[in-house]
C-alpha cells in the first residue's frame, strides 16, 4: 500500500502545483479512480450483505432497493429529504475529518451536536425581539460555540490530564444527552401542553428555505461551505499542515516547534464546533424546538462519513449525501415495502468494515506520511 | 422516610446493585483482557447486543437458557474473530472496526428481531430464563439474605469468573504474555511468542465475555428482547475498565459502584418527594469517569501499546 503518487511526491506542496493537479489529465483520472475504488467496492459489498439479509428475511432485494432508491432520489421532495439528512452529516463529517487528520479520536460528535442544539434553542427562545438578519447568525453561532466548548473540554482533559479522548468523548456524549433530557423535562419544558419539549424558537430565528415547497433549508449550503473551509484549512494552509503533522507524528511535530497540545485542543474545538452547528441547523431549520433524542445518531454516522471519505472534507460531501440517501431511502422503504429501516445501520456498518478490510484507512496514513 | 423504610429501601437498592452490575462485570472483565493485550474494542455495545439477541432467540426456540447462553458465547466469539482478523491480521484501525461493529450489532439485531418476531403474538409468551436461586438458610438472613443470596446463577458466577480472570492474568504464563503484549509487543515478539496469536486470544475472550454480558440481559435479568436493550452498557463497560485501572478486581468493584448508581436511579424514580432529578444519577457513571481522569492525573495510564497495531 506504500505506493507513491508521482505528482505530489516530486514537488513540494505549493498553491500553483495544486491548481495544476485539478486538470483532468489521464494521470489525474487514474489517481482519482484508484482513490475512489476502495470506498465504492466497500459500498458494493455492503449492499450485497444487505441484499442477502433481505433475501433471508423473505423480502425481494431488488424491490426493496428499488423502493429505497426511489425514496432517496425519486422526487424533488425525496431528494430534499436526502439533502436534509446529509446536512448534519456533512457538517459533522467535515469537522471530524479535521480531528482525525490531527490524530485525535473525537467519538463525541453526538454529544457536541446536543450541546449545540441546547444553546441554539436557548438563543432562539430568549432573543425574540431581534430581526432575522441578526438572530439567525446568533443562533448558529451559539450552537457552534457550545459544541466547540463541549469538544474542547475533551481536548483539555487530554492535553492537561492525559485522559483518552476516546473514553472522555463517549462519556460526554451520554452527559449531553442526559442533560438535554433533564432540560426538556424540567427547566426548559414548554409552558403549554407540557410535552417533554421546549417552546418553539422565534420565527425570526428560523433558517430560510431554499427549495420550495420542500423543507430544504439554507443549512445545506452552510454545510457545503463548512466542508470547503475545512478542506482549505487542512490542505491549503500552514496551520492545517501543522495539524496533519501532529496527526502523523506528534514527536516530529514537537521537534519542528509545533505546539502539539494546542493543535489537539484546536482540532477538538473545530470538530465540536461543526457538530454544534449541526445541532443548531437541526433546531433552527427543521424541528424549531428541542426535545429528547433530537438526533437519530448523526454524530455516530458522521464518524463513518468522515472515515469513508478518507478524512477529506470534499469527499465528505459525497459520503454525507450517500449516508443521507441511505437514511431517507430506508425510511421510505419501511413505509412502502414494510422492510425495517434499521437495515441501513447494517449497510453502514458493513461499509465501514469492508473499507477497513480493504485498507482505505491505511492509505490515509501512507499518503499523509509522504506529503 | 421512617428509619425502617430507609433500611428496606437500602436493601432493595443493594439487592438490585449486584444484579445490575453483572453485565458490566462480564463485559468489562473481557475488555480488561483485550486492552491488556493492546486492543481497544469500542464495539462492545454491538457485541453485547448480538449476544443478547442470540441468547434470546435460541432460548425462545429451544426453551433452554443454557443453550441460549452457549449460543451467545459462540456469537461473541464470531464477532471476536472478525474483529481480530481485521485489526490484528489486517492491521485495520481498531476505532473504525469498533464503531462499525456497533452499527452492525444494532442494525442486525433490530432487523432480525423485527423480521422474525414482529407480529408474532407468542413473543409475549414468557420463556424460561435463569430464575433466582434462593440459597437455603442464608437467604433468610435479614437484610443480607435479600442482597446476597436470592440472585440467579449468572449473578453468583461473577466473583468466580473475576477470580479466574485475575488468576489467569497475573499468575499464568499466558497472562504474563497478554500483559507484555499490551505494554511492549516487540519484547514479546523477540521472546519468540506470537503477538498476533496472543491478541487473537485476548480479543476472543473480550468479545465472548461481552456476549455473556449481553445475554444476561435477555436470559437472566429479564426474559425478553427489545431493540437496543443494552442501552449504552457497552460504553459504560469501557469506562469501568479505565476507572478500574485495567485490573479484573478493579473492574469488579467499579461495576458494583455503577450498578449501585443504576439501582438508585431506578428506585428513586419510583419514590415521590425526591427533589434530585433522576437524570443526575443516570449521568453519575459518566461524570465519575471524567472526575477520575482528573483526580488520577496521568497515573491512570493505559497499557503502553493500546490501540497500536503491531507489525513484525
Amino acid at each position: 500500500m506504500e505506493t507513491v503518487e508521482p505528482e505530489i511526491a516530486q514537488k513540494p506542496p505549493s498553491r500553483r502545483s495544486d491548481l495544476k493537479k485539478i486538470s483532468f489529465s489521464p494521470r489525474y483520472l487514474f489517481t482519482l479512480g484508484r482513490k475512489m475504488a476502495p470506498p465504492v467496492a466497500a459500498l458494493a459489498a455492503a449492499l450485497l450483505v444487505g441484499a442477502i439479509l433481505l433475501y433471508a428475511a423473505g423480502y425481494s432485494p431488488w424491490y426493496a432497493y428499488g423502493v429505497m432508491w426511489e425514496g432517496a432520489f425519486g422526487s424533488r421532495n425525496n431528494l430534499a429529504e436526502t439533502l436534509l439528512k446529509a446536512t448534519p452529516l456533512i457538517l459533522i463529517g467535515s469537522g471530524l475529518a479535521v480531528a482525525f487528520r490531527s490524530g485525535i479520536w473525537n467519538i463525541g460528535a453526538e454529544g457536541q451536536l446536543y450541546a449545540g442544539a441546547v444553546a441554539a434553542t436557548l438563543a432562539g427562545i430568549f432573543f425574540t425581539g431581534l430581526p432575522a438578519m441578526i438572530l439567525v447568525p446568533l443562533v448558529l453561532l451559539a450552537g457552534m460555540l457550545s459544541g466547540a466548548i463541549w469538544g474542547g473540554l475533551a481536548g483539555f482533559l487530554k492535553v492537561r490530564f492525559g485522559a483518552s479522548e476516546i473514553v472522555t468523548t463517549i462519556m460526554l456524549n451520554f452527559i449531553a444527552i442526559i442533560a438535554t433530557s433533564y432540560l426538556v423535562t424540567g427547566p426548559m419544558i414548554e409552558e403549554v401542553g407540557k410535552f417533554p419539549q421546549t417552546a418553539q424558537i422565534a420565527d425570526a430565528a428560523r433558517l430560510p428555505r431554499i427549495l420550495f415547497p420542500t423543507r430544504l433549508h439554507i443549512g445545506f449550503l452552510l454545510a457545503m461551505g463548512v466542508a470547503l473551509a475545512s478542506y482549505l484549512l487542512l490542505f491549503k494552509s500552514s496551520r492545517g499542515y501543522a495539524l496533519r503533522t501532529v496527526g502523523i507524528s506528534p514527536d516530529a511535530a514537537r521537534y519542528a516547534g509545533i505546539n502539539v497540545g494546542a493543535g489537539l485542543m484546536i482540532s477538538m474545538a473545530i470538530s465540536g464546533g461543526a457538530a454544534g452547528l449541526a445541532g443548531a441547523t437541526e433546531v433552527a431549520g427543521l424541528t424549531f424546538r428541542l426535545y429528547q433524542e433530537i438526533s437519530p445518531g448523526y454524530g455516530f454516522d458522521g464518524i463513518a462519513v468522515a472515515l469513508l471519505a478518507n478524512n477529506n472534507p470534499i469527499g465528505v460531501i459525497f459520503t454525507g449525501i450517500l449516508f443521507g440517501a441511505l437514511r431517507s431511502g430506508s425510511e421510505v422503504m419501511q413505509m412502502n415495502a414494510q422492510v425495517p429501516s434499521v437495515l441501513v445501520s447494517v449497510i453502514q456498518g458493513v461499509v465501514l468494515l469492508s473499507a477497513a478490510a480493504l485498507g482505505v484507512f491505511r492509505i490515509t496514513v501512507a499518503e499523509s506520511r509522504k506529503e | 422516610m421512617e428509619p425502617l423504610a430507609i433500611v428496606s429501601f437500602l436493601a432493595a437498592v443493594l439487592a438490585a446493585t449486584w444484579r445490575l452490575a453483572t453485565p458490566f462485570i462480564f463485559t468489562s472483565l473481557g475488555e480488561v483482557f483485550s486492552e491488556r493485550a493492546g486492543v481497544l474494542n469500542i464495539g462492545l455495545e454491538g457485541v453485547m447486543l448480538i449476544g443478547a439477541f442470540t441468547a434470546f432467540a435460541i432460548t425462545f426456540f429451544t426453551g433452554s437458557p443454557v443453550l441460549g447462553l452457549a449460543a451467545a458465547i459462540t456469537s461473541g466469539l464470531a464477532c471476536g474473530l472478525l474483529f481480530a482478523f481485521l485489526t490484528v491480521s489486517l492491521s485495520a484501525n481498531q476505532i473504525v472496526v469498533g464503531a462499525a461493529l456497533n452499527l452492525v450489532g444494532l442494525g442486525l439485531t433490530s432487523f432480525l428481531y423485527r423480521s422474525i418476531f414482529s407480529g408474532r403474538m407468542e413473543t409475549a409468551r414468557e420463556y424460561v430464563s435463569f430464575s433466582p436461586l434462593e440459597i437455603p438458610f442464608l437467604s433468610s438472613i435479614r437484610f443480607f439474605g435479600d442482597i446476597l443470596f436470592k440472585q440467579n446463577l449468572m449473578v453468583y458466577a461473577t466473583p468466580i469468573v473475576v477470580l479466574l480472570g485475575s488468576f489467569i492474568l497475573y499468575r499464568t504464563a499466558f497472562g504474563l504474555s497478554v500483559r507484555s503484549t499490551g505494554e511492549h509487543p516487540r519484547t514479546v515478539d523477540s521472546a519468540g511468542l506470537r503477538v498476533s496469536m496472543i491478541r487473537y486470544a485476548s480479543v476472543l475472550i473480550g468479545c465472548g465475555l461481552a456476549a455473556v454480558g449481553g445475554a444476561y440481559l435477555t436470559v437472566a435479568h429479564t426474559n425478553q428482547f427489545n431493540e437496543g436493550i443494552t442501552s449504552g452498557r457497552g460504553f459504560i463497560a469501557l469506562a469501568v475498565v479505565v476507572i478500574g485501572r485495567w485490573s479484573p478486581w478493579g473492574a469488579f468493584a467499579v461495576s458494583l459502584l455503577f450498578g449501585f448508581f443504576y439501582a438508585l436511579q431506578l428506585r428513586l424514580q419510583a419514590v415521590s418527594g425526591i427533589t434530585i432529578p433522576y437524570q443526575f444519577f443516570q449521568a453519575m457513571p459518566y461524570l465519575l469517569t471524567l472526575v477520575v481522569f482528573v483526580a488520577m492525573r496521568r497515573r491512570a495510564a493505559p497499557p503502553g501499546a493500546l490501540g497500536v497495531p503491531y507489525k513484525s
